[in-house]
């Protein structure tokens, strides 16, 4: 879930009332937000880096507010306020607008050829006539920075860069070039660079170097520079200095590339969508013309507002609620899917918006029209579903032996199914490819390299722990284990195992034969050769108990059924 | 046989006087019959045990010792004292004073008392000269005093001062009064512990005393087997689905492919669930032989097209992906496989389907949390069915764990829609 952290005070200024910490927390729970922590900057710093690096540090009371992953409209500030705003109805959802310039007027961007293979998509537009303050130009760096870390995947999918359109001019070319041949001052730095040298240069900055390896190796990197020749972005590395933004910006030109189109365009919507809120035209957003490699040119931004149609009783049936349509539809409007009744009344066309590229199904609006009903409104009913359960053979089983073993003086001990590689078989005197394990490809340590083959690594590991509790330990586990089997559709399947162990000062073979003569007493398996189960015995095998180096001589047994 | 302990100290108490002030100190008893004083205690306990023979009450007595430090002083004098001695006629630097054993305590001490004075600006450094001609060591004195018993003798200030420069320990003695009880007699009466089958036989049993079972103390614990807590928990839960008609699914596959895992389940293959440090993948098998073909194909347009009245993500999707095996990061694969074989029944009939087993994530372990964990999931299908149905089914299950009030809040699932969190919580107390 990703976390927005929110000066409270703006907040409440922005949302026109204040509430308790208690009173928006619930406002919250309603809307399906979570409020984290309430916290300050200081207190960050302190619980970091300690109380002393604090001293000084702003005390202006913050609160992280947890927002579902698919709401990419809820990541700023700008965002959270016009949701909760237009959920409590207090403004309507503003309208949009893509203001295409006169012929000849709007601002270009060309897409060559060279992007094909590295970078292929890209998307721009422009908020004219805006204006900054501190706050607001902190949050538009911000809602960059969260687009990045979700939906365009750290970079990976798509790259924002922003600019101040009047130190540029265009008609602007996306394009790549080979390292060498980029040269630029990029941003906050004091100097040219080649693109070669920047990538030395941030291999430490400990934000940029997450993203050199997108295009490092490649043999040309993406470049976008206007008609004199200005680097813009290099992207999805870093912007050029000539272009930043500063608290006087006015003209802002807004360019996504990536290698994914649909994102590129829901990201570039949302940014200008949140933003445009600061233009001199409120919700105005010029458009830009893009011109792919074949030709074909695109007008951007695409804040396409999609109509779909849901019956209100396919709503009330989902839900279990008996709303009428109109105030479904008011409902659905609260939401910011501003909505009507149509036809003879029974039908309610939904408008969904730019900013809701989450609703992709009925089911979304079906969702929406619950959450601003309130879910704890609804009345909880029983389904009518008549079914006699089942219990899976296995399970029963299982469940039967538990007892039976636990009433035999056997404590149940419950153990990793993962474990390394000697677990199941250096320290069981096999050889690894003999166990048939399946390996994971990517263990964080040593323990988690195979699934187990057999339950024994586990009781021995918890014996080993626990060897100085009073003595004699009984220790049994029924669980599964895990094989490669070519006959399955994975390739692989589990089976359940039964191992119980005795550790005591003295040896103990009988006790676990007893315990094994007791259990196939309960399964009525007879202690005969024709039609029941012998105990052959099988070489010795070593085991290294974990903690020490010491050796233990388990006698392996072969137990045919 | 020689007299034990308790009834030596029954014969003593017999030669008290009868009344109240009659009794015995348990120290004094001690020191007179040579005894360690825990010894004495033991005899009292035991014959407080055999019921009214002795009245014992406890009495707590506070003396003044010499600590360690305080041996010391009293043998040698005070540390302000051996400073002053020590300082000669024509002074000594400061720096030299200060090495001497004791003279941080002493020197802050003689200049309270206006013994010594230092002259800061004295040539060679800060000197200390005497300020009078003799002294007395007052403290060594009252430490003598407290030796030879009279500690009482000090005041209330002077005892705290020298408590406080840790030369004299406050030290309590619990002692027993001991008295005379009811049931009196000088004959300590040996009482049984064990019901012999020879007491039996013989009869004896009827005039034997026996002693009291000790119910103040913990039985014999039984050596039985054990349940693990969580399986306990388990079996719980299955009761309470079973109960509920739920049908147990099969889930006897730790291994899955991402196809059931994450594609079959609209997840999209960018989603950071599927990264490498979410999800355990694997190297042997790393790919699944087998997947549904036909219903591979489905799942493949909706993804990247859209269908079933969904834009779908619009995405390339890969098969290869797909076919991409790793540990179950949920048991939801198994039920997508269930919906699968229920929907290729043919005729739909309907279900209820649990399942609690174990599932896996790729993550850093903490104090909450472990790279394997248990996951109870619960599957409805039928006509007609609302949100409300799934509410109270919920209300249902939770009722029967013992909580009753739920709250519930909007959430994501990339596969479920409408989705919530469930939350319960107690009403504050009055």
């Amino acid at each position: 879930m990703p976390t927005v952290g929110v000066k409270r005070d703006l907040l409440f200024e922005a949302l026109g009332r204040s509430y308790t910490d208690e009173e928006f927390n619930d406002l919250c729970f309603e809307f399906g937000l979570e409020l984290d922590e309430v916290t300050s900057e200081k207190d960050i710093i302190s619980k970091e880096k300690g109380e002393g690096k604090a001293e000084g540090a702003s005390e202006t009371v913050l609160y992280k507010i947890d927002v579902p992953a698919n709401r990419y409209d809820l990541l700023c500030l700008e965002g959270l306020v016009r949701g909760l705003q237009v959920f409590k109805e207090r403004i309507n959802l503003p309208r949009y607008e893509k203001i295409i310039p006169a012929k000849g007027e709007g601002q270009k961007m060309i897409i060559t050829e060279e992007t094909v293979k590295i970078r292929p998509y890209a998307v721009a537009a422009v908020l004219r006539n805006i204006t900054f303050t501190k706050e607001r130009y902190d949050s538009f760096i911000d809602l960059q920075e969260k687009l990045h870390q979700n939906i365009c995947r750290r970079r990976a999918l798509v790259a924002i860069g922003t600019h101040d359109l009047d130190t540029i001019s265009g008609p602007f070319t996306f394009t790549a070039k080979a390292p060498s041949e980029i040269k630029f001052k990029p941003l906050n730095q004091s100097q040219e660079y080649t693109a070669s040298q920047i990538m030395d240069l941030y291999r430490t900055d400990s934000h940029l170097r997450h993203y050199l390896h997108l295009i490092e190796n490649k043999p040309r990197y993406p470049v976008i520079f206007d008609s004199n020749g200005v680097v813009l972005s290099m992207p999805p590395i870093i912007n050029g200095d000539h272009s930043k933004i500063s608290l006087k910006t006015r003209n802002v030109f807004i360019e996504c590339t990536g290698t994914d189109m649909t994102k590129a365009k829901i990201v570039l919507d949302i940014i200008v969508t949140m933003f445009s809120e600061y233009c001199e035209k409120q919700f105005t957003v010029e458009a830009v013309e893009v011109t792919y490699p074949n030709g074909k040119t695109h007008i951007c931004p695409e804040l396409a507002y999609r109509k779909e149609k849901v019956k209100p009783e396919l709503i009330n049936k989902k839900l279990g609620i008996s709303e009428t349509p109109s105030s479904l539809a008011k409902l659905l409007t609260r939401m910011c899917l501003s909505s009507h009744v149509t036809g003879n009344g029974n039908n309610i066309e939904v408008e969904i918006p730019p900013t809701r590229a989450d609703v992709i199904h009925a089911c979304d609006i079906v969702e929406d029209a619950a959450i601003a009903y309130g879910y704890n409104n609804i009345q909880m009913v029983i389904p009518k579903t008549y079914t006699i359960a089942n219990q899976l053979p296995l399970n029963k089983l299982t469940e039967l032996l538990r007892l039976d073993l636990a009433a035999a003086g056997f404590t149940e001990a419950l153990t990793f199914a993962l474990c390394s590689t000697e677990d199941i078989a250096d320290k069981l005197g096999m050889d690894i490819s003999a166990t048939n394990a399946v390996h994971i490809a990517n263990p964080k340590t040593a323990e988690f390299q195979v699934a187990r083959t057999t339950l024994l690594p586990g009781l021995l590991k918890t014996i080993a722990a626990n060897r100085k509790m009073p003595l004699p330990l009984k220790l049994f586990e029924i669980s599964d284990i895990v094989v490669k089997d070519p006959t399955k559709d994975v390739g692989a399947r589990n089976y359940r195992h039964l191992c119980a162990i005795y550790y005591n000062k003295s040896p103990g073979f009988e006790i676990i034969h007893g315990l094994l003569d007791r259990v196939m007493q309960l399964l009525e398996v007879p202690p005969n050769e024709e039609n029941g189960y012998t105990i052959k015995a099988t070489e010795a095998a070593i085991q290294k108990l974990s903690r020490d180096d010491m050796e233990i001589p388990c006698s392996s047994t072969d137990i045919g059924i | 046989m020689s007299p034990s302990v308790a009834e030596l100290l029954l014969q003593r108490l017999e030669r008290t006087p009868p009344g109240p002030e009659g009794g015995l100190c348990s120290l004094e008893a001690a020191a007179a019959l040579g005894l360690d004083h825990q010894t004495l205690v033991g005899a009292v306990k035991s014959l407080q045990a055999l019921g009214e023979v002795i009245e014992a009450e406890t009495r707590a007595t506070t003396r003044w010792e010499l600590s360690a430090e305080g041996e010391e002083v009293l043998r040698d004098g005070s540390p302000e004292v051996r400073l002053f001695r020590s300082v000669p006629s024509e002074g000594l630097p400061q720096s030299d004073a200060m090495k001497l054993p004791g003279a941080q305590v002493g020197f802050s001490k003689a200049m309270a008392n206006k013994w010594l004075r230092l002259d800061k600006g004295a040539p060679g450094g800060p000197r200390i000269f005497r300020a009078v001609d003799a002294v007395q060591d007052v403290v060594q004195s009252s430490l003598r005093q407290v030796q030879e018993g009279n500690g009482s003798s000090l005041s209330e200030r002077e005892r705290t001062d020298l408590k406080r420069r840790k030369l004299l320990l406050e030290v309590t003695l619990k002692s027993y009064w001991i008295r005379k009880g009811s049931a009196f007699s000088t004959a300590v009466v040996r009482q049984e512990t064990d019901l012999t089958p020879e007491m039996i036989a013989t009869g004896s049993w009827r005039k034997l005393p026996f002693k009291a079972y000790n119910f103040s103390a913990l039985g014999l614990p039984p050596t039985c087997g054990h349940l693990h807590p969580l399986l306990k928990v388990r079996s719980q839960l299955r009761q309470i689905f079973l109960e509920m008609g739920f049908t147990e699914m099969p889930t006897d596959n730790f291994v899955e492919s991402s196809f059931w895992n994450f594609d079959a389940l609209f997840q999209p293959q960018q989603h950071p669930a599927r990264d490498q440090h979410d999800t355990f993948f694997l190297q042997d098998p790393a790919e699944a032989p087998e997947l549904p073909a036909n219903y591979m194909a489905r799942v493949k347009k909706v993804h990247s097209q859209g269908g079933y009245g969904s834009q779908g993500y619009k995405y390339e999707w890969k098969v290869e992906e797909a076919r991409k095996n790793l540990l179950r990061t949920h048991t939801t694969s198994a039920s997508a496989r269930a919906l699968y074989h229920l929907a290729r029944q043919g005729k739909f009939t309907p279900v209820k389907y649990f399942s609690i087993d174990r599932v896996f994530r790729n993550e850093s372990l903490d104090a909450t949390h472990l790279a394997e964990f248990h996951q109870v999931e619960g599957v409805v299908a039928d006509r007609g069915l609302t949100l409300g149905h799934l509410m109270g089914t919920l209300q249902q299950f939770f009722t029967k764990l013992g909580i009753s009030k739920l709250r519930f809040k909007p959430a994501y699932n990339p596969y479920t829609e409408p989705s919530m969190e469930v939350f319960s919580y107690h009403e504050a107390p009055p």
